[in-house]
């Protein structure tokens, strides 16, 4: 792209994509570090990724800011424009993110040492894995304004949701067989359902890459394989 | 009324607004001596609308909008090529009357000019000398109404018999707005009509235009590319004499097709 006339501009963009990276970044080592602590059970380490929230919210607020005046003050258009608004809406996917990762550290702080009455952290590594190259992906894609990156990305969320409905069938399975591992279960439930939902935010950044891209939004209906919510108990 | 070719004004499906043509040019060339200020330009007009002509300095829009009430015409060494039609006739034909044509349409220019007159002579010329009053009390009504339509009356009606020239230039403006008016023209033409304003001023002129637009087709050249983007539905970008592309505002604004469109609104070129 050729430069703005008024340089500054450029700069004001330069900044706020410069963060938009700082905080993938960081949302990105959040979610590792929290399955971290899950899997290896290490209370410490859940507690860095909640201290650490802060900082991505920070973020946020430091980009809404810088875009709100960017507007206020280039009154910028077309791809501009876009750029600007794609800022705001990352943002907020991100701040979700790091309060997902967040949400299942306290988790991994609620359980403290009850010995696991379930072994499912094979499915559980491999769900977060899965959702990390989603986010790192997506947001190479909006870095690189690679629009078929992006809906690479939209395209494969329905395979996390499938691992994700199958990690709800082995977990009611388990709390079938012996109910005093529910309230162990619910929370691994819980944390299960957390990086499905940061795969859907992965996904919403692909829409806003290809936004950015094309000028369009993505109409057609996103791929969806969570089926858990229409799921019965075996029995019934 | 050349009904069979229709506008959306819109581009979002919901929000389409379909529109006649009202001005047609075909193959528009103007010269100016040797020098080429127009190349080839189609473009259509949507009746009772706003359409504004953006681009930079230079680059043919204010060419474009004298083709239409035939301006050009006023200068010696300008020659006009191709067709401008407007409601199916062609105003370059020959046998056009040219003051007939210019008594349908109104020019607004970029600094206001009102003749140095009183505010109720400004207003009453030109439809004393096209005869479109019959009587005192008919000129006086026209002269009120247009000025009311204008946005004006109110602020100017304890002193009709002032100098046009007293007002201040948003005013001034205004009162060269129900000038145009008072003829019952069919189209506006507004040269940057905001440039010599301030906001406010030009935020009423703004708003005139939306309550005029309902009546009348308006066509503005204007600089201000947020003008353009708020006023208009339809907008079209010229760059060294060519109309590079034209559509719906929203589009052009949000996602032009051309590159030379998307660096001029995004300030990449002066």
């Amino acid at each position: 792209m050729t430069q703005h006339t008024v340089a500054s501009f450029d700069a004001d963009l330069q900044t706020l994509a410069g963060m938009i990276g700082e905080m993938g970044k960081r949302a990105v080592h959040s979610l590792a570090d929290a399955t971290k602590a899950l899997l290896e059970r290490n209370v410490q380490l859940a507690q860095q990724v909640i201290a650490a929230d802060r900082n991505i919210d920070d973020l946020q607020h430091l980009i809404e800011e810088k875009a709100v005046a960017t507007i206020a003050k280039r009154q910028p258009m077309a791809i501009d424009l876009r750029e600007i608004i794609s800022t705001i809406r990352i943002a907020n996917d991100l701040e979700r993110v790091g309060d997902l990762a967040k949400n299942v550290a306290k988790r991994v702080i609620a359980i403290g040492d009850q010995p696991s009455p379930v072994n499912v952290a094979s499915g559980l590594g491999t769900l977060s894995t899965r959702v990390g190259e989603q986010l790192s992906a997506v947001l190479g894609a909006y870095r690189n304004r690679d629009d078929e990156g992006a809906l690479d990305v939209w395209r494969a969320d329905g395979a996390i949701d499938v691992l994700f409905t199958s990690l709800f069938r082995e977990l009611l399975t388990y709390m079938m067989e012996d109910p005093r591992s529910i309230g162990f279960c619910t929370h691994l439930l819980f944390c299960a359902k957390n990086l499905e939902r940061v795969g859907d935010h992965a996904t919403n950044i692909a829409e806003t890459a290809h936004y950015v891209v094309t000028g369009d939004t993505l109409s057609a209906e996103r791929p969806k394989a969570d089926e858990s919510s229409a799921m019965r108990s075996p029995q019934s | 009324m050349d009904a069979q070719v229709k506008f959306s004004l819109r581009d979002a499906p919901h929000e389409m607004i379909e529109r006649a043509v009202k001005v047609r040019a075909e193959n528009v060339n103007v010269f100016y001596g040797a020098k080429q200020a127009l190349k080839d330009v189609n473009v259509g007009i949507p009746e009772r609308g706003v359409m504004a002509f953006i681009g930079p300095s230079g680059c043919g829009k204010t060419t474009f909008l004298r083709c239409i009430n035939r301006m050009n015409d006023t200068i010696a060494i300008a020659k006009v090529t191709g067709r401008i039609v407007i409601d199916g006739e062609n105003i370059n034909d020959r046998k056009v009357d040219v003051v007939e044509l210019r008594s349908r349409i109104g020019m607004v220019f970029q600094k206001p000019n009102p003749f140095p007159k009183s505010i109720f002579e400004n207003v009453a010329y030109g439809p004393r000398i096209h005869g479109l009053a019959t009587s005192k009390s008919a000129l006086e009504e026209i002269v009120v109404s247009s000025l009311k339509r204008a946005g004006l009356f109110d602020e100017v009606k304890e002193r009709l018999h002032d100098a046009g020239t007293g007002l201040s230039g948003g005013q001034q403006q205004r009162l060269c707005i129900a000038r145009a008016i008072a003829v019952e023209p069919e189209i506006i033409l507004m040269d940057e009509p905001c440039s010599a304003l301030d906001p406010i001023a030009t935020a009423r002129i703004e708003e005139l235009m939306e309550e005029l637009a309902k009546i009348y087709t308006i066509v503005i050249v204007t600089h201000s590319m947020q003008q353009a983007a708020r006023v208009s539905q339809r907008t079209a970008f010229f760059h060294l004499g060519n109309l590079v592309e034209d559509g719906p505002t929203d589009v052009i604004f949000n996602n032009p097709k051309d590159k030379r469109t998307q660096d001029y609104i995004t300030g990449r070129f002066g």
